[in-house]
């Protein structure tokens, strides 16, 4: 195991730990006792397999789950970006359709292989996005019912 | 034989129909990899809710079915698996595209799969039925360690490591927590307002299952997958459907080896079309043939695949314990109809149980024939790029979690989960144990705080959790999973320790 799996076990499994300990803090500490009787139980063997898998990070002895390479996270990164943005911001603060659309045309652009210097492809990008976006409101919007939030835009 | 005064039910114009959009959709979807039949099935679900349980429960059946089979597409024409049960038909499948036999291969998948198929689901007809009578006798603490039982033997068997396996069971247990108390209406872990009902499955069964896919498809960047679609020339359907019968021993072995996969909580697919193949090759005498495009071996890996899938619902139908996570995707699919499966699902939902079971037989044949005439559609769908599959599944994840309640934090929840799941998946985590501990938490809990009182009111805690042959037996298996996991475990890392050590000494001699 290179350093810097080891390094992403320990973090990973220090942050799990820290959960652990937490859930198993609360389950012990918060009234009504009866309420908490199953986290109890539950907290308690999540925060001793949390911690044995700790100790196996720090001691290097950790055996599956590869981390996270720099290149996988250089490919990763615009797209978690714009996932995020999209999901957390933009849904509600511009508009389901409006938000989608945008979203949805930004990671076309991103990680469609077709090359970015010929005008077919960003044509062929906005038929897929719109054609996308149709499917979605039929769906959702027409069938299901749904009121997605408008706010300022669609 | 009350299966058969159903069977009527599946013939009805909306029924039929979306039989035939879940399979030939599922057909197509199974073909693209990337896209597991999980994933399918817990996308699907937001589409179900205006339609009548057993209508919804048709179109996620048929989506799962023909998922499975679809996977075989890709697997033959591109060597690229659809789904992890598909692994098996690539070493022979694509052997057989590359020598000009593709046609032959995919009639031959197809048809094995309907064959494996249609005995997986009798044996779920003929089974659940038993197996629902004699639940009826399981009481609170037998159905606390079948919950206990449905994480755990998830947790360590369907896991590379036992103690992340079973972390990941406690992670979805405790998830399951969150929220009010039923009985004492008390706040639990109640961190943000999104969480305040508690975590709803739906929408995390779609972000447990679909973000990581989505992240995973971001990681390989701006590339597509380049492998050439082969092209299939005509082959009489006649002389595949003589060919599958007259391999009497690949056949038998797929199906029975599927069937009784199906029937053990978290041992999937891929294992049943891995372990299949396996021992179809050791009992033939043309072992040789194998991997250079025998079709003994893609007739083996495919009545597998397919043969488990009726068998995996038998827990789920019966004890109401998921025993795979489509099963457990297909109880979210019951739930939201408020329909809770259990020993009692045949006699208060005849008509609900009988149609979807019916519906898979018939899903069958329908796969096997639509299979055969899709199957160049599909493999161009299996080369969208990443990217652009990505872009499609979270818009679809996004609207599927929103449309479930028409709220924001269930998209929050999806989002988190999801994203929680793919770093947890890089660290050796499984999503299939934490989604079992998700959904089984509410049961276990509910029976163990039944079972208390019980007990307290009677002959105490450890005399009615600990005794008794049933109690004695489900808590045996716990711990024979357990032990047996971890002997594996220890097993393999010898045999790693050994061969790491056989290769320094080559390298240095």
């Amino acid at each position: 195991m290179t350093d810097l799996p080891r390094n992403q076990h320990i973090i990973a499994s220090g942050l799990i730990a820290a959960v652990g300990i937490t859930v198993a803090y609360v389950s012990f500490t918060q009234e009504p006792a009866d309420a908490f009787i199953f986290p109890r139980l539950i907290a308690s063997v999540f925060a001793v397999l949390a911690i044995w898998t700790f100790g196996k990070a720090v001691l290097g002895r950790t055996k599956v789950g590869n981390g996270l390479s720099a290149g996988a996270m250089r490919n990763l990164a615009p797209g978690l970006i714009v996932m995020l943005i999209y999901v957390y911001w933009a849904a509600k603060g511009l508009g389901f359709y409006t938000a989608t659309t945008i979203a949805f045309f930004v990671l076309l652009s991103l990680y469609d292989p077709a090359p970015h210097t010929q005008l077919k492809t960003w044509l062929k990008r906005i038929v897929i996005t719109a054609a996308f976006m149709l499917v979605i409101y039929g769906l959702f919007a027409q069938l299901l019912n749904v009121f997605t939030p408008k706010e300022i835009l669609f | 034989m009350e299966f058969l005064f159903y069977m009527g039910d599946v013939f009805t114009p909306v029924n039929f129909g979306l039989l035939l959009l879940g399979t030939i959709g599922g057909l197509i979807l199974g073909a693209t990899p990337g896209l597991s039949p999980t994933m399918a099935v817990a996308l699907l679900i937001p589409f179900t809710f205006k339609l009548e349980p057993q209508q919804g429960l048709i179109l996620l059946g048929a989506a799962y079915t023909s998922t499975v089979a679809g996977g075989a597409v890709s697997a033959i024409l591109l060597k690229i698996p659809g789904a992890p049960a598909n692994i098996a038909t690539t070493l022979d499948g694509h052997a057989m595209a590359q020598k000009g036999e593709g046609a032959r291969a995919l009639q031959l998948s197809f048809i094995a799969s309907a064959v494996g198929g249609v005995f997986g689901v009798l044996l779920l007809i003929f089974l659940t039925p038993i197996l629902a009578q004699w639940a009826l006798a399981f009481g609170p603490s037998h159905l606390f360690w079948l919950a206990i039982l449905g994480v755990t033997v998830i947790g360590t068997l369907d896991s590379s490591s036992v103690v992340k396996g079973l972390l990941s069971g406690c992670i979805g247990l405790w998830l399951a927590t969150i929220g009010f108390d039923d009985i004492m209406g008390a706040q639990r872990f109640i961190f943000h307002p999104s969480v305040a009902g508690g975590i709803n499955v739906i929408p995390a069964l779609i972000g447990l299952f679909a973000i990581p896919q989505v992240i995973t498809m971001f990681t390989k960047g701006r590339s597509s997958d380049d492998a050439e679609i082969i092209s299939v020339k005509r082959h009489p359907i006649r002389k595949a459907m003589a060919e599958v019968f007259s391999r009497k021993r690949a056949l038998s072995i797929g199906t029975a080896v599927g069937s009784i996969i199906g029937l053990i909580p978290g041992v999937g697919g891929q294992i049943a079309g891995l372990v299949a193949y396996d021992q179809s090759q050791k009992f033939s005498p043309e072992k040789d043939k194998f991997g250079t495009g025998h079709s003994e071996g893609v007739i083996a890996a495919e009545s597998a695949n397919n043969a488990m899938v009726g068998p995996s619902l038998v827990p789920l139908l019966t004890l109401s314990i998921p025993g795979s996570p489509t099963a457990a995707v297909l109880l979210g699919g019951l739930l939201i109809h408020g329909i809770f499966p259990g020993p009692d699902l045949f006699m208060n939902y005849p008509q609900v149980a009988w149609t979807f079971i019916d519906s898979m037989l018939i899903g069958q044949i329908l796969m096997c024939v639509f299979g055969l005439y899709i199957a160049g559609l599909a493999a161009n769908v299996a080369r969208i790029p990443h990217g652009v599959m990505a872009a499609l599944v979270l818009g679809l994840a996004v609207f599927g979690s929103y449309s479930v309640q028409n709220s924001m934090g269930d998209v929050y929840v999806m989002a988190t989960l999801g994203l929680a799941m793919y770093f947890l998946e890089r660290f050796g985590f499984s999503a299939a144990p934490l989604v079992l501990g998700l959904i089984l938490g509410p049961i276990a809990e509910a029976n163990f705080i039944q079972g208390s009182m019980i007990a307290n009111a009677t002959v105490g805690m450890g005399s009615y959790f600990f005794t008794g042959w049933l109690n004695w037996l489900l808590i045996v298996i716990v711990i024979a999973s357990v032990s047996y996991s971890v002997w594996m475990e220890i097993a393999q890392r010898r045999y790693t320790t050994k061969d790491d050590a056989v290769a320094k000494e080559e390298a240095l001699s």
